[in-house]
């Protein structure tokens, strides 16, 4: 288990090196992403304004605050609290986000499936857990809300974050097929008869 | 007591604002039971980033959770109090409102086919406003739950037949926890629902996801059914938040109603570890939160 800092954007080497159980800190830049961006883009045909070669993404919808546009704020939103959302949801958008946008590092909260997995071992990528619910942490991550693009779609826009010591964390799936959720899932169902049984509910 | 609706939009709006920033003491205190028997390196470590999000949110006056929730007021009105209900209902909606633009906190509720947000946490049916009376002396309570997405994706519902029996309920809450894995946000406050009809058993499977760590279910055979489940749970080994560990939930809690002869309903309805809700009381001598 190694800890890596990673400065964004990073290349399909540094992605490929990291394993499940590895942790990682992000810094320089990270977008937010979710359900109604991701489905205008692939979905409805949108383009992005941004360039995410390389680049992380997490799943969020900041709560934000509108402010004069200055040098501390230059999108013009303060970030009140940046979280992250249940990553399932997204799962149809992973290969696309990669193929077409080049994304290489997804950051979210309990996993994603089968697709994904063949995403990260075909293209090169990774998927580092934050403790969802832990916003408040998180947000102190956070420097500032640097551009908003899609900003019709707010609190779903797709958000630019400069960020500062973004982590630690957690490889949970990576580019060798490892997936922590598989394996936790596996565990769980190879207890399940045995844990009916004590409670008097075999089938 | 003559219920004042400016006082109620007031008590509402600051409802809000409490709930998504103050977890109940009765959560603290599962987080501390969890963390004593937590005995995985990566669940007690995870248990710890939860307990520290909850200072750093309490210091710098942060909301615990992105997720503002489906907001959800539970009013019971006690006797001798005087109300005009439709004017209590378009306070409380206002109060939502104004905690949304004024605080302000993010607006998490769409129409569901245009997915259009107003921006005011409002919409068709939203906030869900429930009413119930009880016979506490010129009191009424209000208590905010802003119900989290993670952990209300995490709702099932199940009309077994009587044959199916006490067994398949049991059966029907493990596979429902194992599959929702760590997307609901463990350790969790699993709500049982059991008996009544469809949309009862999900209502009071809610109730349950949203009672007080530490309380019972008031059926006796309801209580039983919770402990035994409450063991069942943490042996999966799914842990917080699906990284592995014992601390899968703070706790089943089981609510029942009755049922017909021809029908043995059982719903899910999960809470996610950021288990927020925030209650007034208002008499007339004044408003205590807590």
């Amino acid at each position: 288990m190694t800890h890596y800092t990673l400065e964004t954007p990073v290349t399909e080497a540094q992605v490929r090196a990291l394993k499940i159980g590895d942790t990682v800190t992000l810094e320089k830049t990270l977008f937010g992403v979710r359900d109604a961006n991701l489905m205008a883009m692939f979905d409805n045909g949108r383009k992005t304004i941004f360039d995410m070669h390389g680049h992380a993404v997490v799943h969020t919808a900041p709560n934000v605050r509108k402010m004069p546009v200055t040098n501390e704020c230059p999108s013009g939103y303060e970030a009140v609290c940046v979280g992250t959302t249940t990553s399932q949801r997204m799962e149809r958008f992973t290969r696309p986000l990669m193929e077409r946008e080049g994304v290489r590092i997804i950051i979210g909260k309990g996993g994603m499936g089968q697709g994904t997995l063949d995403a990260f071992r075909d293209i090169g990528g990774a998927y580092l857990a934050v403790i969802g619910g832990a916003a408040a942490l998180q947000t102190t991550w956070i420097e500032s809300i640097e551009e908003v693009d899609m900003d019709d779609l707010n609190p779903e826009s797709i958000w630019r974050f400069r960020i500062n010591g973004f982590g630690p964390l957690l490889v949970t799936m990576d580019s060798h097929g490892g997936s922590t959720y598989e394996r936790i899932q596996g565990d769980a169902k190879s207890r399940r008869d045995a844990i009916l049984a004590s409670i008097g509910a075999s089938e | 007591m003559q219920l004042d609706p400016k006082e109620v939009e007031e008590v509402c709006k600051t409802l809000y604002i409490r709930a998504v920033k103050l977890l109940p003491p009765d959560i603290k205190r599962g987080f501390e039971r969890l963390m004593a028997a937590e005995t995985d390196a990566t669940g007690r470590a995870v248990l710890g980033t939860m307990v520290e999000n909850i200072a750093v949110a309490e210091k710098r006056n942060n909301l615990l959770c992105q997720d503002t929730g489906i907001p959800i007021y539970n009013v019971v009105i006690g006797k001798n109090v005087e109300f005009d209900g439709a004017a209590m209902k378009a306070a409380i909606r206002r109060g939502c409102e104004r905690a949304t633009t004024e605080h302000p906190l993010r607006s998490s509720v769409v129409h569901p086919l245009t997915r259009k947000n107003e921006q005011t946490s409002c919409g068709v049916g939203v906030p869900i406003i429930n009413v119930d009376f009880d016979s506490r002396d010129e009191t009424v309570e209000i208590e905010m739950i802003p119900k989290g997405s993670g952990s209300e994706n995490g709702s099932f519902l199940q009309m077994l037949i009587p044959a199916d029996g006490v067994k398949a309920i049991k059966r029907f809450v493990i596979d429902r926890v194992i599959d929702c894995g760590g997307r609901v946000c463990p350790p969790t406050i699993v709500g049982v629902g059991i008996g009544g009809t469809s949309d009862l058993c999900m209502h009071i499977a809610k109730v349950a996801a949203t009672r007080p760590l530490g309380s019972t279910c008031s059926d006796a055979e309801g209580a039983r059914i919770e402990a035994e489940l409450s063991e069942a749970v943490n042996e999966l080994g799914i842990g917080p938040p699906g990284l592995g560990g014992r601390s899968t939930s703070f706790r089943v809690h089981v609510e029942v109603a009755a049922t017909h002869i021809t029908m043995n309903p059982v719903a899910v309805n999960i809470q996610c570890h950021s288990a927020r809700r925030a209650n007034a009381i208002i008499t007339p001598g004044g408003i205590d939160f807590r």
